[in-house]
């Protein structure tokens, strides 16, 4: 049971970090998409959709492909961490950014895209500078953006399995998250074990959702 | 004063427009066209609000824009003060707020605060949701916010046309009042010449994207040909004038015009006030013997100094000088043939007394 508690504190700590790193890289990337009018946008939307669509075995069998110790990434962190990317927790957290990714870009990019034009060119005229009109701005008016965005990324890395499986094996307390210990259990046909785990999973990600759904519905002020 | 230089070229939507402005602006200078006339893209370019503005901007010696120089200053390191039609006042913050998110990120200075909050009378909001505000309220904030920001210039574009006519009334003086109060220099966007003539003294008109024409606004007010141009409804004369007396009795206030006295009624008006008069062409009319037995209060010795006869249609204008200041009177041509009237002739203006519209000059405190 104890190895179990190590998966779900490994879990926590794989979507959490995952989370808050994504966090920083799909804000401007999301902003980007609200707003540019480039000719590559399309393309760049379609690449942040993939993980939606592939099946988690091709993204984890690209992602051993380009961590793996001798791929130029690999090699790279292996020098300066003395660690592989494959099979280790950083590793993990890499596959689960990519595999997030869409979960945190589109609802930012929505909420973006709401803002409009109209409330940012004012602030302009009141000296605002770019930076200072994202935090005072346009970081208040997307809240529930934000808490959707951060929600399902954190919930959707939490039931990540086919990407595990493939880059991270089953090593407890370094790549041994729930869902490989709900799997484990099965195999050893442990199902009081499973059933546990799983209902927990479950009842998390209810919870989650509710919660989520009854934030959007609450009218939040500031939101025309 | 400030001088104002704008040369620029651009497309906003399928609108092309090539601004050529250059003005002092001391105290505020209309722009003023029909609706179409791209106004609202002047005050863009010179925001720097759209980035596909090519040319040159400077105000004073400060290069804003110089697309051949590769300079363009962003708007937020501008300092132009900037009043939407539509408000657009920030929606997660109340009224206080959105006037301290312009206060924090100005120059400081003593006071300032606190006299622009009094001067557009927002105490009474201050603690307001901006969802709650009445279209006239929301936009004195608007202004409060451009004022808070301490602009070098305040550009308003069509702050009143949101606003129902008694609406604009209520908030005409407050315009005025800041002009007077804060003398921010101020590019004055709109297209009702009411608006033009009770807060401007000089003009620009605008059509197409480009200006037509540009000068002293009691001039300008007066050209006919321009009233094409500009959609000018009513061509009309404005008046400086002083209140002399009030007789409550009858509601009447007489004024002074020149060596001219005129009647208005008298609500809101007290003893002293320097007002503008407005008269419309079509309210003034034209009587060659001196008139008897009238009901019309305001009848002025007048000469005919010009007759603005576009040769076709029912109307023509005719100028008339009552000794120094000058009224326009719109007659049908048939009557400029009838009576007949010429340029020389000796006559008497008939103005009637509820035409002159008057605007509550602003009052210092």
């Amino acid at each position: 049971m104890s190895s179990d508690w190590e998966a779900v504190a490994l879990t926590a700590q794989l979507a959490a970090v995952t989370t808050l790193l994504l966090l920083l890289i799909g804000s401007p990337v999301a902003w980007w998409l609200a707003r540019s009018k480039h000719p590559m946008k399309p393309l760049v939307e379609a690449v942040v959709a993939l993980p939606l669509v592939l099946p988690p075995t091709v993204l984890g069998f690209y992602l051993l492909v380009f961590l793996n110790p001798d791929s130029v990434l690999g090699s790279l962190w292996l020098q300066l961490t003395d660690e592989t990317l494959t099979f280790s927790f950083a590793g993990l957290v890499v596959a689960s950014l990519v595999y997030s990714l869409p979960f945190m870009v589109q609802p930012l990019q929505t909420a973006f895209a709401a803002i409009g034009d109209d409330f940012l060119e004012a602030a302009a005229t009141m000296r605002a500078s770019p930076v200072d009109r994202f935090f005072s701005l346009v970081l208040p008016l997307t809240r529930r953006g934000y808490l959707a965005a951060a929600t399902l990324t954190f919930a959707h890395t939490v039931g990540e399995f086919g990407v595990v499986l493939m880059i991270g094996g089953n090593i407890p307390g370094e790549t041994r998250v729930l869902s490989i210990a709900i799997f484990e259990h099965v195999e050893m046909v442990n199902y009081p074990a499973a059933h546990s785990l799983s209902l927990g999973l479950l009842l998390f990600s209810f919870v989650v959702l509710a919660v989520v759904y009854g934030l959007n519905r609450r009218p939040v002020a500031g939101i025309r | 004063m400030v001088q104002l230089l704008v040369d620029v070229s651009g497309q906003r939507g399928r609108f092309e427009y090539r601004w050529q402005v250059e003005t002092p602006v001391d105290g505020v200078v209309g722009v003023f066209g029909p609706n179409g006339a791209g106004k609202t893209s002047l005050l863009r370019a010179i925001a720097g609000l759209d980035r596909s503005t090519r040319g040159r901007v400077s105000l004073g010696g400060q290069i804003w824009l110089d697309s051949a120089a590769g300079i363009e200053v962003p708007t937020h390191r501008r300092g132009v003060g900037y009043v939407f039609q539509d408000g657009r006042l920030l929606p997660h913050l109340g009224v206080r707020g959105n006037l301290q998110y312009a206060s924090r990120r100005a120059p400081a200075e003593r006071g300032w605060f606190e006299d622009v909050v009094s001067g557009l009378d927002l105490e009474p909001l201050m603690s307001r949701d901006v969802h709650d505000l009445s279209g006239g309220e929301r936009q004195r904030v608007a202004i409060a916010r451009a004022l808070l920001s301490r602009p070098a210039l305040l550009l308003m574009d069509e702050p009143l046309s949101a606003n129902d006519l008694s609406r604009r009334r209520a908030l005409l003086p407050y315009l005025r009042r800041i002009a007077n109060e804060f003398r921010i220099p101020t590019l004055y966007v709109s297209h009702s010449l009411d608006e033009m003539v009770a807060l401007t003294e000089a003009m620009l008109i605008c059509r197409e994207g480009q200006v037509v024409a540009q000068g002293p606004t009691a001039e300008l007010a007066q050209r006919s040909d321009l009233r094409e141009v500009s959609d000018i409804p009513e061509a009309g004369a404005a008046l400086s004038a002083q209140v002399v007396a009030i007789d409550r009795q009858t509601a009447l206030a007489e004024l002074n015009v020149g060596q001219h006295r005129f009647s208005v009624p008298s609500r809101g008006l007290t003893e002293g006030d320097e007002v503008r008069l407005q008269i419309h062409a079509r309210d003034v009319a034209i009587a060659l013997d001196p008139p008897s037995r009238l009901s019309i209060r305001n009848v002025l010795p007048a000469e005919v100094v010009n007759i603005d006869d576009p040769g076709f249609g029912t109307y023509a204008d005719v100028v008339l000088d009552i000794e120094g200041a000058q009224l326009r009177s719109r007659v049908t041509r048939a009557a400029i043939m009838t009576l007949p009237l010429t340029v020389g002739q000796p006559c008497f203006a008939l103005v009637k007394a509820a035409s002159i519209e008057e605007h509550p000059a602003f009052d210092l405190h």
